[in-house]
């Protein structure tokens, strides 16, 4: 029987109500009475030498408040990167300014110039065209390989280089596993592209500034998962304004994904330009700046090999992977291909040698950054694809050489510095076997056959290291950043409890998750529970959402944080009943003493601490309120399985998903509906990115998919029903509620499933293709079975 | 540019408004009307976030001009419950949790709800295809196709 209440009951999402009434607060529907807004002149070349800006003729436009550009900048700090890698020689990366409006130079295509404040929008764009802009073009560097090569054009003068590091991980192995190389009986070599990819999240970024002259307080309204990251970042790095005198607000949020951690230039720039013009000014993101502005994802280049023994046990692996960074340093962009990436590389097995190494790249291109899953997608991808491969070429069943060499004993510590709490991959492999019904696969292959279609099938398992992150230990990697998280448990008088979260939801549910979590702790009913999360001023510090760390590490903060509550009103309630406080039992909302019939309810004790007449003043103070700062000890390691069948049109080359099915271990589970729809979601980007999405630019660094006419989103037509199940559950070790997180296994599990299938469809058909880049698109499909 | 008078219906209500004639319907149910639930996702009529219904025919409110519902009558997702009930559709997206961050929610009840209000008993296929035009980027579509499903049943009587 389900749960209907508490830690494991689906409970209907509290927060739909005002989504699906249209009442929802997004960024965009905040207006600041006598609000200026602001359009931001972007470049249309992707690297060119600004020689002069004219604003003069727009500046005497109707409705023109003033008109910015980089030399009103100068002097205040560039938007910060908050990761520092060291490459393998022990240098720090180059780390190039990334100034709020362009100085001296543009770098991509999007890259804002100038910023029009006037009294409508459109008085600001139609002022932004009578600027006079003369900017020398320079030669784009576009290619990854050749910006590395001697001779390349320079993204940025000043540091001499494209290469923003050459990162080797682990160095001191690398002899080892060239030696375990030249020992194997079976080498597997596969080079691919993991492809640039746009978050695209429906909301687009959305910043609104205001200043109060009064208080000389500043306040960002902003389309952010973190706004205490936002508010350090900007005030501390950027403007120079004090966290007590900055307020960033994030309201509801329409989907992030990653794109919407980093720190950007227009919320800078609103905030900046409020305090100058002393008038609210608000910036709203079109969808083609959107494509031309937000950080971008993935874009990888790599050649994987994998050594294999006589017995086909994995014996060592090596990647060597390009990894764009684009023009500026996004704000965690440095740690996507290294500490997230290198560090999964032994992916579910026992590897027992692995040498990864990343060189990062400056282009004339987007910043790239966190896009969902963040670097274990492209780790899982290129380990999962070549698996597969050799399996092939060594005439083994896919699955049976990953199951000869998952890893079965835990704690299990990686050749790439991590260490899995728990497991088992097996359990998941199992579950997906039955779920997928693997059994009826040469059945429905002899029926599409008959259709004159090819169906293939593709498995592949993934391991993601979430719950981000132990603060020192990533302090050691090169974060700028604790990663701890917060709460603040306040119980009113009346006893309904109030949890201020430094977590923040943009579509994960936490107003309805965490109240179970509370709910379940003292027994009290989950409309009991509220949640309040997205503003500075009402939260403690914390760290955000992403990374899947919201319920791990978050959700942990809470808990803490109510243990404390729980605590102190146990010594209240022992006062109340004249007992030993270690007699107190809380359950179901009521404290009682153990072996009596005594008792006495959470609303009495919660009373008797804001009207303390019957009350141990000299023992502990009245009032029912703690916060709780987690730092967790180690990542959580999530894992799974997932299986997709596809169909392959022979005539046209077009890919069709048949089926897809995912199984995961997430450990815990607070609300399974809302897990079911996370893995959902992230199967959905997944898919997206396998067939569909493709993020291009041209040789001169113009962006070829700035709109959805170009850029091909996921859409309802092509998508299946999905099979996802999450009843193997090894539950984390080091966290208080054993939960692991399940934001973004979707994306991470679901590309290499997809390709593997389409590869094995057509080998069924007799083409003895390899690989096939994503997007796995028609074209490419059809040029590989006719090349 | 001079302002023109709008008279309109909107939802069911007589509503008077000031547009500029450059000024799409979306940014008047917004800006001038104070109906913020229908979203703009990307302003080129490709994500349908903007959907609304215009004398009972689908529209992204983002390719229709303010002025051009001069004398019509629109639907909006802020007309979809009553007072106190809320439409089947979004009973059973709340059911089927078919919503994650919500921006592209309104686009897409609005959408179904057309396309319930002309095929009671719509196939998987037939509400995705219907649906095809509505982006989301948080669900994977799966729960929303249910819904849409499932409140069909009902509003056919159909028990679930």
């Amino acid at each position: 029987m389900p749960k209907d209440h508490g830690i494991g009951a689906s409970n209907k999402r509290r927060e739909d109500i005002r989504f699906l009434t249209g009442t929802g607060n997004y960024t965009d529907d905040i207006n600041i009475h006598g609000q200026a807004y602001v359009y931001f002149l972007r470049s249309d070349v992707a690297h060119g030498k600004i020689n002069s800006i004219d604003t003069a003729a727009a500046a005497a436009m109707p409705g023109v408040v003033r008109i910015f550009t980089g030399a009103d900048f100068e002097g205040i700090g560039g938007l910060p990167c908050g990761w520092q890698v060291t490459d393998k020689h022990g240098e720090p990366m180059k780390e190039p300014p990334h100034p709020v409006l362009a100085q001296g130079k543009v770098r991509h295509v999007g890259d804002p110039i100038a910023a029009v404040v006037a009294d409508s929008l459109d008085q600001a764009r139609d002022a932004a065209e009578a600027i006079e802009l003369d900017i020398e073009e320079l030669p784009a560097v576009v290619d990854m390989k050749a910006a590395v090569q001697e001779g390349s054009a320079l993204v940025h003068d000043d540091i001499g280089t494209n290469l923003c590091y050459d990162w080797g991980f682990v160095e001191e192995n690398k002899g080892a596993v060239e030696e375990a190389f030249s020992k194997a009986a079976h080498v597997t070599t596969l080079e691919l592209r993991n492809n640039r990819l746009v978050a695209n999240p429906m909301e687009p970024r959305v910043a609104v500034g205001d200043f109060n002259r009064a208080s000389g307080d500043s306040t960002l309204y902003t389309t952010s998962q973190n706004p205490h990251v936002i508010r350090l970042l900007m005030g501390a790095f950027v403007l120079g304004i004090p966290e007590h005198k900055l307020r960033v607000v994030a309201p509801d949020v329409g989907g992030g994904f990653g794109t919407k951690i980093f720190h950007y230039a227009e919320e800078a720039f609103c905030t900046f330009a409020a305090k100058q013009l002393n008038r609210a000014v608000k910036w709203t993101s079109s969808r083609s700046e959107a494509f031309m502005s937000d950080a971008h994802g993935r874009d990888h280049v790599t050649k994987i090999q994998l050594a294999l023994d006589a017995d086909n046990n994995f014996t060592a692996l090596r990647t060597e992977t390009y990894a764009n960074m684009g023009a500026y340093l996004s704000t965690f962009a440095p740690s996507v291909p290294t500490w997230l990436h290198g560090t999964l590389m032994a992916g579910n097995y026992k590897t027992p040698l692995i040498y990864v190494n990343v060189k990062a790249v400056f282009t004339n291109t987007v910043p790239v950054d966190a896009y969902r899953g963040a670097g274990r997608p492209e780790a899982t991808f290129q380990l999962e694809r070549v698996i597969d491969k050799a399996a092939r070429e060594l005439g083994v069943d896919p699955v049976e050489l990953r199951r000869q060499n998952f890893i079965t004993e835990f704690p299990y510590a990686t050749p790439v510095a991590v260490e899995y709490d728990t497991g088992d991959y097996h359990a998941t492999m199992d579950k997906l076997v039955e779920i997928a019904d693997f059994a009826g696969f040469e059945a429905r292959r002899k029926d599409s056959e008959a259709k004159g279609k090819l169906r293939g099938l593709g498995v592949n398992c993934y391991i993601e290291a979430c719950g981000i992150a132990p603060s020192n230990l990533v302090g050691q990697l090169g974060a700028r950043a604790g990663l701890y998280e917060s709460a603040t448990v306040r119980v009113n008088a009346t006893g309904g409890v109030v949890v201020m979260t430094g977590s923040h939801s943009h579509g994960q549910g936490h107003e309805t998750s965490f109240p179970q979590v509370i709910s379940e702790m003292i027994g009290i009913p989950e409309d009991q529970v509220e949640i309040v999360h997205g503003d500075t001023a009402r939260s403690p510090m914390g760290m955000g959402t992403y990374g899947s760390r919201s319920l791990a590490v978050g959700g942990s903060a809470m808990v803490r944080a109510a243990e404390k509550i729980i605590n102190k009103a146990k010594k209240i309630a022992a006062h109340l009943m004249e007992a030993s406080e270690g007699d107190i039992e809380l359950k179901d909302g009521a404290f009682s003493v153990a072996g009596t019939d005594k008792s006495v309810a959470w609303g009495e004790v919660c009373l008797a601490a804001y009207v303390p007449h019957n009350y141990p003043l000299e023992d502990i103070e009245p009032g029912l309120e703690e916060t709780a700062f987690y730092d967790p000890s180690n990542f959580t390691y999530p894992s799974g399985a997932y299986c997709c069948e596809v169909e392959v049109d022979p005539e046209t080359g077009k890919v069709t998903i048949e089926s897809f099915a995912a199984t995961d271990d997430f450990g815990n589970i607070v609300n399974p509906m809302i897990v079911d729809g996370q893995v959902h979601g992230g199967i959905g980007q997944g898919i997206g990115q396998a067939l569909l999405e493709n993020c291009a630019y041209d040789e001169n660094g113009q962006l070829l998919s700035a709109s959805y006419m170009d850029y091909a989103m996921p859409r309802a037509s092509d998508v299946p029903f999905y099979k996802v199940d999450h009843s193997c559950q090894t539950p984390c070790t080091h966290n208080p509620l054993g939960v692991k997180g399940c934001g973004e296994a979707g994306a991470i599990g679901s590309p290499p499933a997809v390709v593997n299938a389409v590869i094995d469809a057509l080998h069924s058909g007799g083409h003895k293709v390899e690989h096939i880049d994503m997007p796995v698109s028609p074209s490419r499909v059809w040029a590989a079975m006719n090349g | 540019m001079s302002k023109i008078h709008v008279t309109t219906t909107i939802n069911g209500d007589a509503v008077e408004f000031l547009a500029d004639p450059r000024e799409t319907l979306l940014d008047c149910l917004r800006d001038h009307v104070g109906l913020t639930g229908t979203k703009e996702g990307c302003g080129t009529g490709d994500c349908g976030a903007c959907s609304v219904e215009l004398d009972g025919t689908l529209v992204c409110s983002c390719l229709v001009l303010g002025v051009e519902a001069s004398g019509k009558s629109v639907q909006t997702i802020e007309g979809m419950a009553t007072d106190s009930e809320l439409h089947p559709l979004q009973r059973k997206f709340v059911e089927h949790a078919a919503l994650q961050c919500g921006f592209c929610t309104p686009g897409i009840l609005v959408a179904a709800k057309s396309l319930l209000d002309r095929n009671t008993s719509p196939t998987e296929e037939e509400v995705r295809y219907w649906l095809a035009g509505n982006l989301c980027r948080c669900t994977g579509y799966d729960k929303i196709i249910r819904a849409v499903m499932d409140a069909a049943a009902e509003l056919r009587g159909e028990a679930a």
